[in-house]
């Protein structure tokens, strides 16, 4: 077979856990839980006979605020259906999701790839739907009952599905990261991929060129079960290696009789998708609005009011450091893919040093550092965003050095975890009590020098003999003196006098 | 004392028991001696906690003589149908598959009976899962019809119509999806009635057909129907069907006749398979509305005629979807022997359910598959928001709807199990109120030539209870129908 050009077409389907504080349609608390088995549960979550659903409203907000961010158009009309299927860990047998009417399609979001293009891959629905419980499996081998644990079901669970509109592995990355930062800055979500807040599938083929001008594609191939941005990665990787391989042994096509969608697992030990079910188990679900629970209707006004108080959203962030505060591109992008509150700091220290440039480079260099070596959240850093605003203060009205500013950033991370945050003030102190002061002063530096080079003849003579490096000690015992020194000026001053003598 | 107590209607019973000529536990006594007397021959309940009732009453008896304030059914029990759950007693909707289940939680009516201090004084048997129309398809026994012994009580809340009939309780509850309230009511010469979808809570009723099913109440007069409605209804934010509307206070205006009240009769009620008996007492019927002054119109309901064929879309198609829950994992019946999770499921539900049951899930997976689902539900929806606006038509110009509740008298054991069609057929004239959601009534309106028992139905506007009643009263009062009680002493097993 000759050789043929290959474009991947990539659509996902993701699905994420809203942080509320109770479950979709019944009381329940929504927490991970997974040690205390079948404990979050009522008669509703349980799917005992005449127990009913009620829409947890906190639930439908999240998921209209989540849908407006991803620029979808939110449905005035929106109604549940029932999905029927029997499995263990579904205990009405059908879940309550959205079939033919979902709360809101027709979205975009934008990522860029790690070439730096910006590509838009555009949203074809987000609907709520309910989680079911988990199915517990004996992995000792020695073939015990499953369990079911039920203190899942029920959660909301917002499924996110986009257009076949991504072309490669990174890309579909990239749109995950981008997405999960857009879901942490919103608050709906944890995201919390270990305990399955976020989950995703991919659907992965490839339309294929042959030059003789035809459009033909490789079969559809569903791959589950993929539980981390990197998994999704290699598993779209090697999809798209296998399937190109698989057409070029073949010749199988899209369209071809017999030739269905396949789902495919994902087998992260060995990096390799596996065929999961036959087309003989595919299933009719059966859907029907679902008869418990009334259609919900939003106003424009309502829509109005969850796009008018939606907060700025990690891309209009990224432009505004860019355009307004002066950052490179690549520094306003580290900042915000910290995170809201990480970024909420850099502004902060920003806004009170004054010099969002210092500020920036110090968050993105220091502060980052700090927190990845000590693991902790930003919040938890023992240096406040006032505290370092007030130090890159002192170094951009010339008070101290950046040498001494990063002495004073230590010595307040040591101190810290003995005391209190710093307080402006304390910056102060500290540059006083530790003499870091930028001294000015020359008669005091011409003491200073004066007394080494009185103190230390033989460094004078192998200097004045031609030993550059000689003069090394001298500015270290001027340093030690006179705190806040300026090395560049005591070493011209220094050269000076040894060149008088 | 204690014939008399079990024979005494609600609102007189707790005439006695306020001014304390008699306890709770006097009125609960009475009822359980009552059932042991003749249940064994009419198979109403399927499970009565005796020492329970009697505690249950005792507690009421200690309330009212330490002077605690008491609900406004208090010490009055009250029979409840076997698929409306209440904490700590079964709820086997007559089935293998929930034989052993026993409820948790209380149903929101069961909570309302609870506050009132009514006692609960068993479980009554129905048609399983409220499937059928003669308590036949009950896995555990057939009712019979206090009446005639060979006879259906009706169903499927046939368990509590005979309960009631048979003076075992003064009060129950029942649910109509179909008729599953008001045929009964009628088969067994008692008051039964469905109110408007969403006036009472569905909240803790196994779901059969949720878009259809609604609780009632049976007594043996209007005025104890009206008082155990005015219990029941009323809004519950769980169910959220239910509607947020206040509930009048029925009793209050029960016995004011309606003025100018504008009755409409349906001709194509009175068409061909009626029979003539039934006829001629509803014809009566509705003579003596005109007695009383009122206006008899024709009404025209042009689309009822496709009535069950609609719910016989509908419903099985929800239930199909509400039994799925019943597959033998977490709770209810497993199969002993099976192979893997696929066959585990079908060897449950195999065994687990009745044919009936598993006749219409089958029907209505059908109606809802892929495939086939616009040509069956969607057009089935259609045609039910047709049979709706033929009612909102027709409540233009009357203000009750009266017919027969069924084409003819309680029919025999055995007559009709093997003949579904015909056994639909007999809720040809009560399923229109379900599929419109309006509020129905059946009560009785004297007795065929072979003394079987007829019903006079009454439909009324959504949520127009208390019109409905007070005319449903206006009758009871006027036409006087003494009060007969079934002949007992005839049945095997049976003494009074």
């Amino acid at each position: 077979m000759p050789d043929v050009a290959h474009t991947p077409v990539i659509g996902l389907e993701v699905h994420v856990q809203l942080l509320t504080r109770t479950k979709i349609f019944c009381g329940c608390v929504n927490r991970f839980n997974p040690d205390e088995p079948n404990t979050q549960t009522c008669p509703v979550c349980l799917g005992l006979p005449g127990a009913l659903p009620v829409m947890n409203r906190e639930a439908f907000r999240l998921s209209l605020i989540t849908a407006a961010a991803l620029e979808c158009e939110l449905a005035r009309f929106t109604k549940w259906d029932r999905k029927q299927y029997y499995y263990p860990d579904l205990p009405k047998g059908y879940q309550i999701s959205q079939y033919d009417l979902p709360f809101s399609e027709h979205g975009a979001l934008e990522v860029t790839t790690e070439s730096g293009e910006s590509r838009r891959i555009r949203i074809r629905r987000v609907h709520l739907e309910e989680d079911a419980g988990k199915n517990l499996h004996d992995e000792s081998g020695r073939g015990a009952d499953s369990r079911v644990d039920l203190n899942r079901a029920g959660t909301p669970l917002l499924e996110i599905v986009t257009e076949p509109d991504v072309r490669s592995a990174a890309e579909a990355k990239s749109f995950l990261d981008e997405l999960h930062l857009l879901l942490t800055y919103l608050c709906v979500s944890d995201c919390n991929m270990q305990e399955g807040s976020l989950r995703c599938d991919a659907n992965v083929n490839l339309h294929l060129s042959t030059g003789a001008g035809d459009a033909i594609a490789t079969p559809i191939v569903e791959v589950k079960n993929l539980n981390s941005f990197r998994g999704v990665e290699a598993a779209v990787e090697f999809e798209i290696a296998r399937q190109l391989k698989e057409f070029h042994e073949t010749g199988r096509k899209l369209g071809d009789p017999g030739v269905e969608k396949e789902t495919r697992g994902w087998d992260a030990q060995r990096n390799v998708t596996f065929a999961q079910r036959g087309k003989e188990e595919a299933s009719d679900y059966r859907y029907f609005p679902d008869p418990d629970l009334a259609p919900v209707t939003l106003t424009d006004e309502e829509i109005e009011s969850i796009r008018a108080g939606l907060r700025e959203l990690p891309a209009a962030r990224r432009s505004r450091y860019r355009n307004d505060l002066g950052l490179s591109e690549y520094d306003a992008d580290v900042i915000v893919r910290q995170g809201e509150r990480f970024a909420d700091y850099f502004e902060e220290t920003s806004g009170i040093c004054g010099d969002a440039k210092q500020a920036a480079n110090w968050v993105t260099q220091d502060v980052l550092r700090e927190i990845n070596d000590r693991g902790v959240e930003i919040g938890d850093l023992p240096v406040s965003s006032q505290a370092l605003g007030a130090l890159i203060g002192r170094i951009v009205d010339g008070t101290i050095t950046v040498k001494s500013g990063r002495e004073l950033f230590g010595l307040m991370l040591d101190e810290s975890e003995r005391n209190d945050e710093h307080s402006p003030d304390t910056i102060d102190r500290l540059i006083e009590e530790r003499g870091l002061r930028i001294v000015n002063d020359s008669g005091a530096l011409e003491s200073a020098i004066a007394a080494a080079i009185a103190a230390s003849p033989r460094a004078v003579e192998d200097f004045q003999a031609g030993k550059q490096q000689a003069i090394g000690p001298l500015i270290g015992k001027v340093m030690r003196d006179v705190k806040g020194a300026d090395a560049k000026a005591v070493r011209t001053l220094l050269i000076e006098k040894l060149k008088e003598a | 004392m204690s014939s008399r107590l079990t024979d005494t209607g609600a609102r007189d019973l707790l005439r006695l028991l306020e001014t304390g000529e008699v306890s709770c536990v006097d009125v609960a006594a009475a009822h359980l001696d009552r059932i042991g007397a003749v249940d064994g021959a009419v198979e109403a309940f399927l499970s009565v906690d005796r020492e329970q009732v009697l505690a249950d009453a005792a507690e009421v008896d200690r309330k009212r003589q330490t002077g605690e304030s008491l609900g406004r059914l208090a010490g009055l029990p009250v029979a409840i149908k076997d698929n409306i759950c209440a904490a700590g007693a079964p709820a086997t909707c007559a089935s293998r598959m929930l034989e052993q289940f026993v409820s948790p939680y209380d149903a929101h009516v069961i909570g309302r009976l609870r506050a009132a201090d009514a006692v609960l004084l068993g479980r009554t048997n129905l048609d399983e899962f409220a499937m059928g129309s003669s308590c036949e398809s009950s896995a555990f026994q057939p009712t019979r019809n206090p009446w005639d012994a060979e006879r259906s009580p009706g169903g499927s809340s046939g368990g509590s119509a005979a309960a009631v009939c048979a003076g075992m309780a003064p009060l129950a509850l029942g649910s109509d999806t179909g008729g599953s309230i008001r045929q009964p009511a009628s088969f067994c010469g008692v008051v039964g009635m469905k109110p408007t979808y969403g006036r009472v809570s569905r909240y803790g009723l196994v779901a059969f057909a949720s878009s259809l099913d609604q609780i009632g109440p049976f007594a043996r007069g209007v005025e104890d129907a009206a008082l155990l409605l005015e219990i029941i209804a009323g809004h519950d934010p769980r169910d959220t069907t239910s509607v947020d509307q206040p509930v009048p206070s029925y009793l209050d205006t029960l016995d004011e006749p309606l003025k100018g009240l504008r009755i409409g009769v349906v001709p194509e009620h009175f068409g061909e398979g009626l029979d003539s008996d039934v006829e001629t007492r509803v014809q009566d019927a509705i003579d003596v509305y005109r007695s009383l002054g009122a206006e008899i119109r024709e009404v025209s309901l042009p689309h009822s005629k496709y009535c069950v064929a609609v719910y016989y879309i509908v419903a099985p198609s929800e239930a199909s979807s509400n039994l799925a829950r019943y597959d033998g994992v977490h709770y209810g019946f497993r199969a002993a022997e099976y192979d893997g999770l696929i066959d585990m499921y079908a060897a449950t539900r195999g065994a687990g359910f009745g044919d009936e049951v598993k006749r219409r899930i089958m029907l209505g997976t059908y109606a809802l598959s892929s495939g086939y689902y616009d040509a069956y539900y969607v057009k089935a929806l259609k045609v039910r928001r047709l049979i709706r606006q033929d009612f909102d038509a027709a409540f233009q110009e009357v203000d009750v709807i009266a017919g027969p509740v069924t084409p003819a008298p309680a029919f025999r054991i055995g007559e009709l199990i093997d003949d579904p069609l015909a056994m639909y057929l007999n809720d040809i004239y009560t399923i229109s109120a379900n599929l419109a959601g309006v509020p129905g009534i059946s009560l009785p309106c004297g007795f065929t030539s072979s003394e079987l028992p007829v019903g006079l139905q009454l439909m009324a506007a959504p949520f127009e209870e208390e019109r409905l009643l007070r005319a449903a009263r206006m009758y009871e009062r006027e036409a006087d129908v003494p009060i007969r009680r079934p002949p007992l002493g005839m049945l095997p097993g049976g003494s009074v």
